[in-house]
């Protein structure tokens, strides 16, 4: 399966065995999602399970809310992350802190899913990764799954988490892998090994991080396409890093990190998200607290530029392998 | 070569009439001076029509510029919108409106007496909740904001619950987390409050597009003021309610005061707040918010509509916000001191107790009684929920109680920050 036709089945899973589980948001309903993620849904489920929504991201998320509050299970999707903040208010005040507000009472046990990040030439606004604006608000879940596998498994565990879940999709993975070498031809997930997913019910546990490629040298913390980008500046560089596919951004899987990061004793982060405030820094700084002692070299952070997202210079923006790879680098000359 | 020219004048706009003007809504009176209240499009008892409630939105588009009145000035119920309610009934909605405003009136003695840091009172507007509550079912949704106490009063929630969470004692349901009166009971069927405006109302919508989803038989009630319409999520509730015919009461409590902002600054005084309603094809009434007969009409009538399906309406409910906007708030900065006195439509308590009155079915004596009553009720409860604590008394949760229900299981970073306050 392509990562759109994994999550289109963790949909199809969850709306076939939940009745309480319903899918909204805007163009997702009669046409399937302006990436195809939600094709066939609303013909196999009706209209009372899967529909059209409005073009209100606030009115998608804060009637979620309400759906939530009355014990449904929405899966609603915003086009676009970079179309999420007039839905912050309903995400940040209402969903995230509802349980706590309410002592328990009330619960949004809702996922938010939002295509995100660059290297498809989608300029300032869709191109954004905003997680951490989402690590930030406590009481909400933020994911990013990087190969069709995870992304079944992941979005499953997410609809039946009792805790509001952003699941950011990474549209560049959407089809296949990409590693950051836009001038080569990207090979379609039919021919990896994480495009074979099963066709029933299984999850990806939630605050697991992986280790996609061993090493001993350093430690990379990746998610979503930078995962790719990683390797193949491991590859390219000869350095032997370990590279830890993190998937639940927050709250995360520190054990993963801490094991790798005191084995190797060096670490790069890498995100596509502007390096200022990013998830990276806090990345930065639960290393720092935890493996200080075994660090070898300063722990060193590629991410995009603190610009908003450019057109026409996307692959002077994108981090691609060889700003990684000079990471890898200097951390090794330590 | 000719003269650079300026730019060229569009004939078709023309010169106008001189340099642009910002306009920027004042109320008709500031402090020392006296309101006009002229403003209120008002109506005569019994002259509005009712149309019946499976109507079409269209043949309520009058209805937005009109005020649905059954209390005439003899403090007789006329005319169509006439709830025939039994005098039962009026008693018992009298009498939850009463120990509202002794409640409110308690408990702002108790905030001055530093046993809380914050109060919000309801005075004047009593009627409106105590109405609506007494036309819904009980597992009906009620989805408010701050100044709907009225809800959970009638729906019978202890007053000392009510309290324990006011203090933020050992006894408080939301475990000392909440600000006073965000209260929270799904068992009341009172969602829970958040301080953010406006974004309840949406939810109200979802949780009514889930109950039709469900094939349920619940409708859920939303309620905003006048200022917080002016909030994104009004129009985007509007639209989803519209879009979906989704089973919900759309309140607007038109009190005509957000804090020291007159509602013309929300936009109120060129369209009524009930003319939203109908420019987005919802059903649209516009009330008398202080006539208790009026309230329980037109909730009846939204109640049986959203509860066949024939969708939502949306209610503009006039009436006035005689106290302060809260306990840190002083109206006789920015409005005249007595302007209650001189709204047109007066305070609900009076005017049903006068009907009651004129029917046989009340007195002055009895009013005297049971007002003695309710605060003897109130007094008690009050006792008992300061046996809990209180600011003052300094029993309140503890920072234990701090770090559950962030997430339904406490993840490992909460653990540690946890253990290192040492709790």
């Amino acid at each position: 399966m392509t990562m759109i036709q994994a999550l289109r089945s963790a949909m199809d899973e969850m709306l076939a065995r939940d009745s309480n589980v319903v899918v909204y948001g805007e163009d997702v309903g009669y046409f399937g999602g302006v990436f195809r993620c939600t094709e066939g849904l609303q013909a196999k489920y009706g209209k009372n399970r899967v529909f059209d929504a409005p073009i209100t991201e606030s009115g998608i998320v804060g009637a979620g809310v309400g759906m939530a509050a009355y014990g449904l299970r929405p899966v609603v999707e915003v086009q676009f992350a970079d179309y999420v903040y007039p839905a912050l208010d309903q995400i940040m005040s209402e969903a995230a802190r509802l349980r706590y507000r309410s002592a328990g009472d009330f619960t949004a046990p809702m996922v938010i899913r939002m295509p995100c990040g660059g290297g498809i030439y989608g300029g300032q606004t869709h191109s954004q990764s905003p997680e951490a604006l989402f690590t930030h608000t406590c009481g909400i879940r933020t994911v990013m799954p990087s190969n069709p596998y995870d992304a079944k498994g992941m979005l499953i565990a997410a609809i039946e988490n009792n805790d509001p879940v952003v699941f950011l999709e990474p549209k560049r993975l959407y089809n296949g892998p990409f590693d950051g070498h836009h001038d080569k031809p990207v090979v379609p997930w039919s021919k990896h090994a994480l495009g074979e997913v099963p066709d029933g019910h299984y999850t990806v546990p939630l605050e697991s991080a992986k280790v996609v490629r061993e090493g001993k040298d350093v430690t990379v913390i990746a998610y979503g396409t930078m995962v790719y980008v990683a390797e193949a500046a491991a590859q390219e560089t000869g350095v032997d890093a370990e590279i830890l596919d993190l998937r639940s951004l927050w709250p995360l899987d520190l054990p993963s990190i801490v094991k790798s990061v005191q084995k190797t004793g060096r670490c790069v982060v890498v995100h596509e998200a502007t390096k200022t405030s990013g998830f990276g820094a806090e990345l930065l700084a639960l290393v720092q607290e935890h493996c200080f002692y075994h660090l070898e070299a300063p722990i060193e952070r590629v991410a995009g530029w603190d610009i908003p997202y450019p057109h026409a210079q996307e692959w002077s923006y994108f981090p691609g392998p060889g700003r990684v790879g000079e990471a890898l680098k200097k951390v090794m000359e330590a | 070569m000719s003269k650079p020219k300026g730019p060229a004048k569009s004939a078709s706009k023309g010169p106008g009439k001189g340099k642009l003007r910002l306009t920027v809504p004042e109320p008709s009176a500031r402090p020392g001076e006296k309101t006009d209240f002229s403003f209120l499009k008002l109506s005569k008892a019994g002259e509005v029509a009712r149309p019946a409630p499976d109507c079409a939105y269209e043949d309520t588009i009058t209805l937005k510029d009109t005020l649905i009145r059954v209390l005439d000035e003899e403090h007789q119920a006329v005319g169509p919108w006439n709830p025939k309610a039994s005098v039962d009934e009026l008693r018992q909605g009298l009498r939850l409106m009463m120990l509202t405003r002794t409640f409110d009136s308690r408990l702002v003695i108790a905030q001055r007496q530093k046993k809380t840091s914050f109060y919000m009172q309801s005075l004047g507007e009593e009627a409106i909740g105590v109405g609506q509550a007494m036309s819904i079912n009980q597992d009906d949704m009620c989805f408010t904001s701050y100044r709907q106490q009225n809800i959970l009063i009638t729906r019978g929630m202890p007053l000392v619950e009510m309290m324990n969470q006011i203090y933020s004692n050992t006894a408080d349901p939301l475990k000392g987390r909440q600000l006073p009166i965000m209260y929270s009971s799904k068992k009341y069927g009172f969602f829970s409050i958040s301080g953010n405006l406006g974004t309840q109302y949406v939810q109200a919508v979802g949780w009514a597009m889930a109950s039709a989803i469900k094939q349920d038989t619940r409708i859920s009630t939303a309620w905003i003021g006048d200022g917080a319409t002016a909030e994104a999520d009004f129009y985007t509730a509007l639209v989803f309610a519209q879009v979906y015919n989704a089973p919900v009461i759309l309140n607007v409590v038109n009190n005509q005061w957000a804090i020291s902002t007159f509602q013309a600054i929300a936009g109120g005084t060129s369209a009524t707040f009930a003319a939203r309603g109908v420019g987005m094809g919802i059903a649209s009434l516009r009330v008398d918010g202080n006539d208790y007969l009026a309230v329980l009409a037109a909730s009846r009538w939204a109640a049986e509509r959203a509860r066949n399906n024939n969708g939502p309406t949306l209610i503009e409910w006039v009436s006035y916000r005689a106290g302060p906007h809260s306990t840190s708030d002083d109206p006789s900065k920015y409005r005249p001191a007595d302007d209650w006195q001189r709204f047109p439509l007066g305070d609900p308590i009076v005017r049903l107790s006068k009907h009651l009155i004129s029917l046989g079915a009340w007195s002055e004596q009895e009013h005297q009684s049971v007002q003695a009553e309710l605060e003897a009720q109130v007094l008690a409860a009050q006792k008992e929920a300061e046996q809990n604590g209180t600011l003052i008394s300094g029993e309140q949760r503890t920072a234990a109680d701090m770090f559950d229900d962030v997430y339904e299981h406490m993840p490992a970073h909460l653990v540690a920050q946890r253990q290192q306050l040492g709790v």
